[in-house]
């Protein structure tokens, strides 16, 4: 019975308001659709081409190799900061978590990645 | 709608706690309570509109404070600042592409009639030339105070409105336009300089 009630309410709840304006504009409000009303907006300017424009797949990989460094980054500030109260481990922690990332790079040049190939 | 009840009956019979309201007082009251306005600010002017915005002068007493980044949910155009030839194309089409009911606030003396600048080569000489303005504010740049003036002077045109009859709102007759045309960018100046059917500037007679 509430779930009924709570259902005819969410219902109501947009519908009318949107019926309402249905009305409004049927017995009121005259349409005045035009090119520039209709078209696409674009900050004002005049839209060139179509909006759906379509990246490539091999942007991805730039994307990702991007993501590693940025992420890298976030890591080697904290590091940095921290650097002269380090132990040695940390030291030696941090290295290898650089070298891993250079390897993967490494491997993606490798592979031909880092190659726009279109 | 149609029949308006006389307005001392009306006092009287909201001294003794009953409300008469008419359709045409209830969609304006709406209305002007919840102007939302286009978010753009074209030079210093719009400083103090964003002031305007916030919290001390907070627009959002009057129900204007939703700033919206579409023309297609905004009601108001606040034209804040110095318009240059280069950008008012692009203010003419953001107009056009508004939706009806729509409202221009021209902020500021470069907006009104190209403020300091009018004799420049590259600054429109004020935004009234190709899109009608409802409320002027002089200034330079107005203050907030000036803004929250014009946004209630706009809230009274637009409470006094009127939906039905020959002499109602422009914007539910079919005949007004609600697309103004883009000028150019000519050799020298814009094209046209001004829109005729828009630019009625005053005539000065000299004796």
């Amino acid at each position: 019975m509430f779930i009924v009630i709570f259902i005819g309410v969410a219902l109501a709840f947009p519908l009318i308001p949107l019926a309402l304006a249905w009305l409004w504009r049927r017995f009121f409000q005259p349409p005045k659709p035009g090119p520039d009303k209709t078209s696409t907006y674009e900050c004002g300017v005049e839209s060139i081409g179509d909006a759906h424009v379509q990246f490539h797949a091999q942007y991805y990989l730039y994307a990702i190799i991007f993501l590693i460094f940025d992420v890298e980054a976030v890591f080697l500030v904290p590091f940095a900061v921290a650097f002269t109260g380090l132990p040695v481990g940390g030291f030696i922690a941090i290295l290898i978590f650089l070298l891993l990332l250079l390897e993967g790079l490494v491997w993606a040049w490798g592979k031909g990645c880092l190659q726009w190939q279109p | 709608m149609g029949e308006q009840i006389d307005e001392k009956l009306r006092i009287e019979l909201q001294r003794q706690g009953v409300w008469v309201s008419s359709m045409q007082e209830l969609y304006n009251w709406g209305r002007k309570n919840s102007i939302w306005p286009l978010q753009f600010g074209l030079a210093c002017c719009a400083i103090e509109m964003i002031a305007t915005a916030a919290s001390r002068y907070d627009i959002a007493r009057f129900g204007g404070e939703v700033f919206r980044p579409s023309p297609r949910q905004a009601d108001l155009m606040i034209v804040a600042g110095t318009v240059t030839k280069k950008m008012a194309p692009q203010i003419v089409r953001l107009y056009n592409q508004m939706a009806d009911p729509k409202y221009v606030i021209a902020m500021g003396a470069c907006a009104i009639s190209g403020g300091p600048f009018k004799q420049g080569y590259n600054v429109l000489k004020g935004i009234d030339r190709y899109i009608p303005v409802d409320v002027y504010i002089p200034g330079c740049p107005p203050r907030p105070e000036a803004l929250l003036h014009a946004f209630m002077e706009l809230q009274r045109k637009i409470d006094s409105q009127k939906l039905t009859g020959a002499d109602k709102a422009e914007f539910l007759k079919p005949e007004q336009p609600s697309e103004f045309p883009v000028p150019k960018f000519g050799q020298h100046d814009l094209e046209p300089p001004a829109n005729p059917d828009v630019f009625h500037p005053a005539i000065i007679e000299r004796s």
